[in-house]
């Protein structure tokens, strides 16, 4: 396990760059790459906390994400699709983010008693069921999707305090999920991570720890969620649908789904590829055929597809996991797979705390 | 406090709630009620309630009053109750036997359907508007075949490479085919674009006929008797066959198999075969049926997991089950809900699976780890 201080120490001097990145970035840098970062980071966060704590493997934060997106959509849109409330976007917050963590909270009852590639598989049912269910009923939103989701006085034309808002949640969130693993509710978690049957017998409702880790994860999704609908203004189902639900899993997948520093560092690189890949010369122009038969433009989801294989195929921890072995690989200690497995729960008779 | 003390001793703690065991029993048996009333006011309305003049429209009328609609309706769910069992059955087999969740699915369901049309416009030498009259049985079956086995060997190809030396790692296999099922969607837009395509019927097979006065294609049929045929010859395979039976003491306990001197990684290789030539023919029959484009691929894992999760994961007759049971419904709610409200069909689906759950966690045919 890396150390619990240099690790800190790093994500607080990112933490500061973060903070004054403003005063030297370039407003596209600030707003197109950094704040979707630190947005796609946040929901992202969600699904490494509930694998790394909860050992729960979900698909469905993407979807929670998505229903604020709607849920403000319909309570602040004056006109377009859906109920058109019309109302004042700060009240839609809390509203919206009920609705979130009830939803969460039912589809956590639903599936708590499902482990493992059981709860992934069902938590992609309800993802791709969400993208259906907003396509079709008309009354919400229909296929055509929202626009015109104005956010408050505070954040229209604001993109830098629209970071900042994305920033100080990031931040928060991360501390949060870190403070709570420490908690007893944290500790009883990571015990039904490691043993279920075991926590059973000692006491534990194993059920209820999963449901209210799930409902938890779906609020904090449910904030990035909000920060998504203000930054974009509009949103559709093809928006939450089952390519995007990936994108985010494997932006988790990418940064190391054992490590919650991870979903930003993937967000990033994710982020990175996507708008700047086509820029570089070399994966430009690597050679006629590819070039035009596979890597033509557009065909970044090829390029994304390849980097998360990769990933997979040699390091199932992700890119924190590469950095944590390469620094204890630098410091002339034997790298050791395992220990960094451990600190996600890959090893399920660990009981290693995470820090 | 006596009191107390005696009513404690034989109260189970629940969750939150302390309960006696005879309440234990009756507070088990709520979800199984409640489940037996919904499906009994559902079965009352379709067969006297629905589209009366004292009730609401819906757009079949009930079965007593319109034995016709409600028949077609019938086989429209039977039909494609069969298409989803072809589907499904290949992931459920994988599944069953290497405990690995290929997410690619539905990318081979898409792949084998777009191989199978442009070799159907090749041998009938026309790239659009095919009739089927120009569709001889064999310009059907021959296209069929070859876009199976296209698919069926992307499969192997992507079990030998990527998974064959990871086995038990089943999220990390599962992200694999995740990756593998964003390369090839983004390769199959790029090289078949963004339009729907379909594949033609044979004109031996496209009539219509009459059953209580309503007309009902005879494609439709065909379609259901091929998923006959395939579910039988799986039958005969797994329980008559000495691979079938090795397969079967697979699901059971692998090590042992294994350590009897079978050469479990050459059934593994075999099934993977068989479960994408599976979803492969089910893209064929799915594009002949209702054509295919972008999405269909997300579409279909999504039908082979709702099927699965329903009937239970690694079950063949789990896959029966769920198939009829998804099948019927996905036929039966919009044809029977207030007309109105016919889009909010799609949250049956969620209900079965919510009730499924409620009542077996593992599906109707799975097993408890």
């Amino acid at each position: 396990m890396m150390p619990t201080n240099s690790r800190s120490l790093a994500v607080a001097i990112a933490f500061v760059a973060l903070v004054l990145l403003p005063l030297i970035g370039s407003d596209f840098f600030v707003d197109f790459v950094m704040t979707r970062t630190l947005m796609l980071g946040l929901a992202a966060s969600t699904i490494v906390f509930l694998s790394a704590y909860g050992g729960m493997d979900s698909l469905a934060q993407w979807l929670i994400f998505g229903v604020v997106g709607f849920a403000i959509g319909n309570l602040v849109a004056e006109s377009g699709r859906g109920l058109k409330f019309g109302w004042e976007p700060w009240l839609a917050v809390p509203v919206a983010l009920a609705v979130a963590t009830l939803l969460a909270l039912v589809l956590g009852v639903l599936s708590a008693r499902s482990t493992g590639i059981y709860f992934l598989m069902l938590t992609l049912t309800y993802a791709v069921i969400g993208f259906y269910f907003f396509g079709q009923v008309t009354t919400f939103s229909g296929f055509g999707g929202m626009t015109g989701i104005d956010p408050p006085d505070f954040f229209n034309g604001e993109p830098r305090r629209l970071y900042y808002a994305a920033l100080i949640l990031s931040a928060l969130a991360y501390v949060a999920f870190r403070a709570i693993a420490r908690t007893p509710f944290g500790m009883a978690l990571q015990g039904v991570r490691d043993d279920p049957v075991r926590m059973e017998s000692l006491g534990f409702n194993v059920q209820v720890h999963r449901t209210l880790a799930f409902t938890l994860a779906g609020f904090v999704a449910g904030l990035a969620g909000v920060l998504n609908i203000w930054w974009n203004g509009q949103i559709d189902p093809t928006s939450i649908g089952i390519n995007p639900t990936l994108d985010l899993f494997i932006i988790a997948v990418i940064g190391g789904i054992v490590h919650l520093e991870g979903a930003w560092l993937g967000a990033f690189v994710f982020l990175g590829a996507n708008i700047y890949l086509r820029d570089i010369p070399v994966i430009g122009n690597i050679g006629g055929v590819i070039h035009d038969r596979i890597l033509a433009e557009e065909r970044f989801n090829t390029v994304v597809g390849l980097i998360l294989l990769v990933i997979m195929l040699t390091s199932p921890d992700g890119l924190a996991g590469m950095i944590a072995r390469l620094r204890d690989r630098l410091r002339g200690r034997t790298p050791d797979d395992e220990d960094h497995l451990i600190d996600i729960g890959y090893q399920p008779t660990s009981k290693t705390q995470l820090g | 406090m006596t009191d107390t003390t005696q009513a404690g001793a034989s109260k189970i703690k629940l969750g939150l709630f302390d309960m006696t065991p005879r309440q234990v029993v009756l507070m088990r048996r709520v979800p199984v009620v409640v489940v037996s009333v919904l499906v009994g006011f559902a079965a009352i309305w379709v067969l006297f309630l629905a589209d009366r003049s004292w009730t609401t429209d819906t757009s079949a009328g009930s079965a007593i009053a319109e034995p016709g609609e409600f028949l077609v309706t019938f086989l429209d769910g039977l039909t494609f109750a069969g298409l989803l069992f072809v589907v499904a059955s290949g992931f459920t087999l994988i599944f069953g036997l290497m405990r690995t969740v290929n997410m690619a699915h539905g990318a081979f369901f898409l792949f084998a359907a777009y191989i199978a049309i442009s070799v159907q416009q090749k041998m009938v030498g026309k790239s659009r508007n095919i009739e089927s009259s120009d569709v001889s049985m064999l310009d059907w079956f021959v296209p069929l075949l070859v876009g199976a086995t296209v698919a069926a060997v992307v499969g192997v190809l992507m079990q030998q490479f990527f998974l064959r030396w990871n086995q038990g790692q089943d999220l990390r296999q599962a992200i694999i085919t995740i990756a593998v099922t964003v390369i090839l969607a983004d390769q199959m837009l790029f090289q078949y674009g963004g339009l729907a395509k379909t594949m033609t019927w044979p004109g031996d097979v496209v009539h219509f006929f009459e059953i209580f006065g309503q007309r009902y294609a005879s494609s439709r049929l065909f379609m259901f008797a091929i998923s006959l045929v395939v579910a039988v010859a799986l039958w005969v395979w797994l329980n008559r066959t000495r691979m079938g039976m090795v397969i079967r003491a697979g699901v059971d306990d692998q090590e042992m198999v294994r350590a009897l001197g079978i050469n479990i990684t050459l059934v593994f290789g075999i099934t993977f075969f068989v479960g994408s030539f599976l979803a492969g023919m089910g893209g064929v029959m799915g594009a002949s049926f209702s054509g295919v484009a972008l999405g269909t691929d997300g579409q279909w894992l999504l039908n082979s997991l709702i099927v699965v999760i329903i009937g239970g994961l690694g079950s063949i007759k789990g896959a029966v089950a769920g198939s009829l049971l998804y099948g019927m419904v996905t036929a039966f709610s919009p044809a029977y809900l207030p007309s109105d409200y016919t889009f909010y069909s799609i949250i049956f689906t969620f209900v079965i699976l919510a009730v499924v759950l409620a009542v077996r966690p593992n599906g109707l045919f799975g097993r408890t780890e």
